[in-house]
């Protein structure tokens, strides 16, 4: 464990230099990598680590966009909208878990990935808070220019990123860690062994949902307008679990790895095939997966053991 | 002696099927008890229906003094009701030691840390599986995923421990081996429900014998009572048993 902080310290530390870059486009592709890092991370918990296949990332982040836009247009401070938007998302995660964590495998999936386009349609709907189709501004927040902004909004993901990391290692190096890898394994005899299996699946589910809120919550401050098919966006359910495959599953830096793995593949692709990006960057997922069934995280497990004398 | 595990009038109804029927048994403190019958006469239910898998339809099921008829299989487990399966569930992925560790933190009681892994290695000595503590659970072999099962129901600490099957698919000399743990278990005070088939292993090891048959308790008492009682013969032994016990006796 101990190793592992450490790790992510220096991580953590050498992406905070990146500011010093002064580009504009570093700092909005750094931002992007800490805000895909921290769904990554998100859906480690009760995807990796429960093996719960759960699509309900883009519903806590669109959750959290609103909530955090709707409290600010209410005058809330945008701080505390962005904590009060991830609480908001904590506690739907544990009503939705209660619900639905009682389907197993495909039907949870399914179950899960209904939820934000439920969400979208409410939001829709309920023109007169939300705006519905029309979409929603939020405050412009009141800082000495451009870039500084853009700083203030780095920052602020790298913060989010390191609270995200350390509760996924606390967790990871804990009772309740251990209980989830067992229902990972094997559900039924998890239960007979005494594992609370129904508290330790919702407990997964809203660590899955708070980061992934306030995420949300400072998305919304960061591009200063949002609109339903934007934030409620079944992609980012997508994205959080392919990068977490590529990354490595269940394991500590997988997520973060996926992240920023799967980042520079989109924009180098995008960059470089205009016309067919999309088929050209999922065929490259698909042959990660094929071929490093347990990420790009392994590949340094598997060079470590080579180097090691048998 | 008190009963540690009651059965009043149990019944577990699938659909139409009644798989166990108003079962009344009870089960005392220290007991080693066997519970035998023919396939599908509702065995691995009537655990179930104790361990709160499938919850008993009617009836009550009460264990150390309590109501349990409707606890969860997880609750069952942390108030002391260990069980192995028939076919052994390991969590794969895991080594030996953590399997027993979980069994030692999550039943047991145990916070998470080096002493369920101390506690967990202590179990594993006594089972034997010491040297295999770091491998991978689901590179063991058959008769030592029984054993490894045998621990985790340790870890568990048991007051109750129900066996199904533990001995199927185990050559002879692992059945001699299975048992001697098995009496080594109970001697340290565990209450220990079998489901056996082998007779052998029944007879040497439990002090009554309990009959199911389509879900029916037709009888329960000492060893030889139950060997040569007309009932059981004809639903489980069968007369060839009987007249093979009949000449090694005459």
């Amino acid at each position: 464990m101990k190793r592992d902080a450490s790790i992510a310290l220096v991580l953590f530390a050498l992406v905070a230099l990146l500011p010093l870059s002064g580009e504009a486009y570093w700092m909005r592709l750094g931002t992007t990598m800490l805000m895909y890092g921290v769904l990554a991370m998100s859906w480690n918990f009760i995807g990796g680590m429960a093996g719960y296949p759960s699509f309900a990332v883009a519903a806590f982040f669109g959750l959290g966009a609103y909530a955090g836009a709707v409290a600010q247009k209410f005058g809330v401070p945008m701080g505390f909208a962005w904590v009060g938007a991830g609480l908001l998302a904590l506690v739907f995660a544990a009503l939705l878990g209660v619900a639905l964590l009682r389907l197993r495998g495909h039907y949870f999936a399914i179950a899960s990935l209904v939820v934000a386009e439920v969400l979208r349609e409410l939001v829709n709907s309920m023109t007169g808070l939300t705006g519905g189709g029309m979409g929603l501004n939020l405050p412009i927040p009141a800082m000495a220019s451009v870039d500084a902004q853009a700083r203030f909004f780095f920052y602020v993901m790298l913060l989010l990123a390191a609270v995200t990391f350390t509760a996924m290692l606390i967790t990871a190096n804990s009772k309740l860690g251990f209980g989830l890898r067992c229902i990972q394994q094997n559900e039924s005899a998890a239960d007979m062994l005494g594992v609370d299996t129904t508290f330790y699946k919702v407990s997964a589910f809203m660590l899955s949902g708070v980061f992934v809120g306030v995420a949300g919550a400072v998305y919304a401050s960061w591009v200063y307008y949002i609109e339903p098919p934007d934030v409620f966006d079944v992609l980012y359910s997508v994205k959080a679990i392919v990068m977490v495959l590529l990354g490595g599953a269940g394991s500590m830096f997988g997520p973060l790895v996926g992240a920023a793995a799967f980042l520079s593949l989109e924009e180098l692709v995008w960059r470089n095939y205009l016309e067919v990006h999309t088929g050209v960057l999922g065929l490259m997922i698909v042959l990660l997966v094929l071929f490093l069934p347990k990420g790009l995280i392994s590949l340094s497990q598997r060079l470590g053991r080579r180097g090691k004398l048998r | 002696m008190s009963a540690l595990l009651e059965l009043s009038s149990v019944t577990r109804r699938f659909g139409g099927l009644r798989a166990v029927s108003d079962v009344t048994l009870s089960v005392p403190q220290g007991e080693v008890l066997g519970l035998i019958g023919p396939n599908g006469a509702g065995k691995t239910t009537l655990v179930n229906v104790i361990t709160g898998v499938h919850p008993a339809s009617a009836g009550k099921v009460r264990f150390a003094g309590e109501d349990i008829t409707r606890v969860r299989p997880y609750q069952a487990a942390r108030r002391g009701i260990a069980r192995t399966f028939q076919i052994v569930q390991p969590f794969p992925g895991m080594t030996v030691l953590e399997n027993v560790a979980a069994a030692a933190m999550f039943a047991g009681g145990l916070s998470y840390g080096q002493r369920a892994r101390d506690e967990a290695l202590q179990h594993l000595r006594f089972v034997g599986l010491a040297e295999v503590a770091n491998s991978n659970a689901a590179a063991l072999t058959l008769a030592m995923r029984k054993r490894l099962e045998f621990a985790k129901g340790l870890a568990m600490r048991p007051k109750l421990l129900l066996l199904d099957e533990v001995n199927a698919g185990l050559n002879a000399a692992e059945v001699d081996q299975a048992l001697e743990l098995i009496r080594a278990i109970a001697a340290r005070g565990v209450t220990v429900l079998i489901i056996e088939h082998l007779m052998k292993v029944v007879l040497s090891l439990c002090s009554r014998i309990a009959v199911l048959h389509h879900g029916e308790l037709i009888a329960a008492g000492a060893p030889q009572a139950i060997i040569e009682d007309p009932r059981v013969i004809q639903a489980y032994l069968g007369k060839r048993y009987a007249r093979a016990q009949a000449g090694a006796h005459g």
